[in-house]
């Protein structure tokens, strides 16, 4: 079976490892926000290649449209009007799957193999195996998943994992017009990112810099940001971890609580065979038929 | 058989039939529920049509079981208050399990195990309903913040745990004292079995009857 994935570096609500003798180079798509001009190209080019077309919304008075992700819109250029330092700034963010390195969607997913993630970084939403069940939205930290009124399946950016696994880059970094979008190795994307944040620096962005947040392992999407002190700017989590509260829910506490309940049959069966049944022991003296005499 | 005839009614037609609308829909709210506890656990979903199926009709078991216990709580209710008996029925949980009856204080229509499993049936299907309904998403979780949404799913998690400890107890002491599914099944006990497990009770309605 030379076509299936052999490249898989975790799989949703799956206990023993998942095929992954294959190693590929881990990928990561950069979004240099300080080259964006907020022309959708990226938007259309995601719609065109996925084959989706969302409802048409309205307009609430922004560039922005449609207001939000959703199921059919995968990714979404976000417009901010700040005064950071004040004087008026025009912030446009490409708002998607960040692709982490510790995805905290794949950590809730109670079905096995909905959510899987490559060892190139990807992770990647199966709605095959999905129950529609919406843990996956708890667990992100960066409120991405969205689920269907269609068809009840979470859907999100797949970071084109079809066209990567062939060698072809994402279709929203072919569509951007001024490369604020590049693609390619980890390691060359933050090498390529440092590049920027130095000319940036020298340009006066002083706290211009890589949004690559350590708390989630790192993710596959990084920005490069103007304001790197103030992701909040671009309404990005300062922070970003999987909650510990989603730790608590799904860590170690599950097995214990298997454990748990596991014990608790044995030790009925165990105290059943040490003292006996509870019978009615007045019953047993005046009943005679059961006595062996 | 028992040689004693069973003459004492302690559950009537719809107590039972209520108990066991509760029993079945309980089997059905945790093992859908406990499908999507654990991986070990997801090959449970095969009962109900798979995992969207699961999905679906868990939160709707849960509410009917909600429903039918709140009907059964009703008439329960007042035999579940604890009384000094009871606390020194607690102190003495070795003559229990030992299955020493006769030096245990006398216990009424239930003994302070019943009473604290009913207490914490109680407490337990409150939370899941609370926290079932914020994690729902088809209809409802969307309303509610990040924060509460995660808290009620570890909250949600916590309770199930709890009450399915307290059934697996519950279905253990039914099995190990002898006449208990009889009761809830046939409705009735002999003289005797009241007199051993539920004295007090036994004298209420013997004086009662009296
Ligand atoms: C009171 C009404 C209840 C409601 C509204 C409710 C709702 C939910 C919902 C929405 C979920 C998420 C999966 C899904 O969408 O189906 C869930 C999961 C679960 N429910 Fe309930 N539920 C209820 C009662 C119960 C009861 C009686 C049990 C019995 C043990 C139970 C045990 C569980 C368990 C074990 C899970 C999985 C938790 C996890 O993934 O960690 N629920 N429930
Ligand atoms: S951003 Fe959210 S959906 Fe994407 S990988 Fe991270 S946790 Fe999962
Ligand atoms: S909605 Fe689908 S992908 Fe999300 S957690 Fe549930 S089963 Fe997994």
């Amino acid at each position: 079976m030379p076509l299936q994935s052999l490249d898989i570096a975790a799989r949703s609500a799956t206990t023993l490892p998942s095929p992954g003798i294959r190693r590929t180079e881990e990928v990561a798509k950069l979004i240099d926000i300080s080259k964006c001009i907020g022309c959708k190209a990226c938007q259309a080019a995601c719609m065109e290649w996925n084959d989706l077309r969302d409802e048409v919304g309205f307009n609430f008075g922004s560039y922005q449209n449609p207001a939000d992700l959703t199921p059919a819109s995968w990714t979404l250029m976000r417009f901010y009007e700040v005064e950071p330092a004040g004087h008026l700034e025009w912030l446009i963010r490409k708002d998607g799957c960040m692709h982490c390195a510790e995805p905290g969607c794949l950590e809730a997913c109670p079905s096995p193999g909905a959510i899987v993630k490559y060892s190139n970084g990807i992770v990647d939403f199966v709605e095959e195996n999905c129950i529609g069940c919406g843990y996956c939205i708890t667990g992100c930290p960066f409120n991405i998943p969205r689920i269907s009124k269609q068809d009840d399946k979470a859907y999100k950016c797949t970071l084109c994992s079809d066209r990567v696994a062939v060698g072809l880059e994402p279709a929203c970094i072919k569509a951007c017009p001024t490369q604020a979008l590049v693609f390619g190795s980890k390691e060359a994307m933050r090498e390529h990112a440092a590049d920027r944040v130095a000319e940036l620096q020298e340009r006066g962005f002083k706290n211009a810099g890589i949004y690559d947040p350590a708390g989630v392992g790192g993710t596959h999407v990084i920005y490069v940001l103007q304001h790197a002190d103030q992701p909040e700017l671009y309404e990005l989590p300062k922070d970003p971890k999987i909650s510990p509260v989603v730790k608590l829910w799904k860590g170690i506490t599950k097995p214990l609580a298997m454990l748990a309940l596991g014990a608790s049959v044995l030790v009925g069966f165990l105290h059943y065979v040490d003292v006996g049944p509870n019978e009615v022991k007045h019953e047993k003296k005046a009943s005679d038929r059961r006595d062996r005499t | 058989m028992s040689s004693e005839e069973e003459t004492i009614v302690r559950y009537d037609a719809s107590e039972r039939i209520n108990h066991w609308i509760v029993a079945i829909t309980f089997f059905l709210s945790s093992l859908s529920g406990l499908a999507l506890f654990h991986p070990s656990l997801f090959f449970l979903t095969n009962l109900f049509g798979g995992g969207p199926w699961t999905r679906i009709l868990h939160p709707w078991t849960g509410i009917v079981m909600v429903v039918a216990f709140v009907l059964m709580a009703k008439w329960m209710w007042r035999d579940n208050y604890l009384n000094d008996n009871d606390r020194r029925w607690l102190s003495q949980i070795s003559d229990v399990i030992g299955n020493r009856e006769e030096h245990l204080p006398p216990a009424g229509r239930y003994n302070a195990g019943q009473k604290i499993l009913f207490w914490v049936l109680v407490a337990s299907l409150a939370l899941l309903l609370l926290s079932g309904i914020v994690m729902w998403y088809a209809y409802f979780a969307l309303y509610f913040p990040l924060w509460v949404r995660q808290s009620a799913a570890a909250i949600h998690a916590l309770a199930a745990f709890v009450l399915v400890e307290g059934i697996i107890v519950h279905i253990y002491a039914s099995i190990w004292v002898k006449g208990s599914i009889h009761a809830m099944v046939g409705g009735k006990v002999t003289p005797a079995w009241a007199r051993q497990h539920h004295p007090e009770w036994y004298r209420e309605i013997s004086e009662g009857k009296a």
